[in-house]
C-alpha cells in the first residue's frame, strides 16, 4: 500500500515538475507547481511528517503559490514572446554535467549515518507535531528566532522595494 | 517498505528539474518557480533523511527552508514588479540594468 502511494506520488510529481518547467503560459506553469506541491506533501505523510505536510500545504501552497499567481495577475504578461533563453544549450550542457555528477555520487552513497534519538514508535506516541516542537523550542531556539528576524527583515524589503514612489521620493533623488 | 534510496532518486530527479528550468527558461517569474522546485526538492530529502535515521533534526530544518523560501518568494516578486514598472520586460535576458 505505502509502496504503490509512493509510486504515484513521486511519479506524479515528478511530471507536474516537469511540467512547471516547460508549459509556456506562466499560469499554467503556476498550476502545475501546485500540483507538485501537494504530491510532495503526499510523500511527506508518508515519511510520517505530518505536521510538515499540512505546513507544505497551508504555507506553500496557500500562501506562497497564491502570491505568484497574484502577481501573475497583476502582470498581464505577454505569453507569445520566446520561451527559452537565447543560449540555452550553451546552459543545457552543464545542467546536464551537473546532473549526471549528482548522479554518480548518490550511486555511491552508502546511505549510512548516526541513528538520532527518535525513533518512528517513540514518535508515534504522541504524534509528529509534539515531537516537532518539543525539538524546535529547546535545541534549535536560536534558530527559530533568527528566521524571525529574517521573515521581518523581507516583509520590511518587499514593502520598500514594492511601495508606488511617491513625489517627495523622485524629488529628492533629482536634487 | 520504501528504500531510502528511492526518495532521494525522486529528490534528485526534481531537483535536476530545478536546476535546468532556472537555466533555461527566460521568464523571471518560471524561474522563481524553478527555484521553489529545487527548495522542494532539498525538503523531500531532508525529510526522508529524517524519517530513516531516526532524527527529528531534518524536519525542523525542512521547516526553516519553507520559511525562508516564503521570505524568498516575497522579495522576489517585488523586485519583479519593480522592473516591471520601469517598462522592462520580466525576461532575464533584458534585466542588465546592473551590467556594465
Amino acid at each position: 500500500m505505502v509502496a504503490f502511494f509512493f509510486a504515484y506520488f513521486s511519479l506524479v510529481s515528478i511530471l507536474a515538475g516537469a511540467l512547471t518547467v516547460a508549459l509556456r503560459n506562466p499560469v499554467h506553469c503556476g498550476i502545475a507547481l501546485l500540483t507538485l506541491l501537494l504530491h510532495v506533501a503526499g510523500l511527506f505523510f508518508l515519511l510520517n511528517a505530518e505536521f510538515l505536510a499540512i505546513v507544505q500545504i497551508i504555507v506553500y501552497v496557500g500562501a506562497i503559490l497564491v502570491l505568484y499567481l497574484f502577481v501573475l495577475m497583476l502582470l498581464n504578461l505577454k505569453t507569445d514572446e520566446r520561451v527559452l533563453h537565447s543560449r540555452y544549450p550553451l546552459f543545457l550542457v552543464p545542467a546536464v554535467l551537473g546532473c549526471a555528477y549528482l548522479l554518480a555520487l548518490m550511486l555511491r552513497s552508502p546511505f549510512g549515518g548516526v541513528k538520532g534519538d527518535a525513533p518512528v514508535a517513540a514518535v508515534l506516541q504522541h504524534g509528529d507535531t509534539y515531537a516537532v516542537g518539543i525539538k524546535m523550542f529547546s535545541d534549535y531556539l536560536l534558530q527559530f528566532e533568527i528566521v524571525g528576524v529574517f521573515l521581518l527583515g523581507a516583509i520590511i524589503g518587499a514593502i520598500v522595494l514594492a511601495k508606488t514612489p511617491t513625489a517627495a521620493d523622485t524629488d529628492s533623488r533629482e536634487a | 517498505m520504501v528504500p531510502l534510496s528511492a526518495y532521494v532518486a525522486v529528490s534528485a530527479v526534481l531537483f535536476t528539474t530545478g536546476v535546468i528550468g532556472v537555466l533555461i527558461r527566460r521568464n523571471f517569474i518560471i524561474v522563481l518557480m524553478a527555484v521553489e522546485i529545487m527548495l522542494n526538492a532539498a525538503n523531500l530529502n531532508l525529510v526522508a533523511f529524517s524519517h530513516y535515521l531516526d532524527s527529528m533534526a531534518g524536519q525542523i530544518v525542512a521547516l526553516f527552508v519553507i520559511a525562508v523560501a516564503g521570505g524568498e518568494a516575497a522579495v522576489g516578486l517585488a523586485i519583479i514588479i519593480v522592473v516591471f514598472r520601469g517598462k522592462i520586460s520580466t525576461n532575464v535576458d533584458e534585466m542588465n540594468l546592473l551590467k556594465w
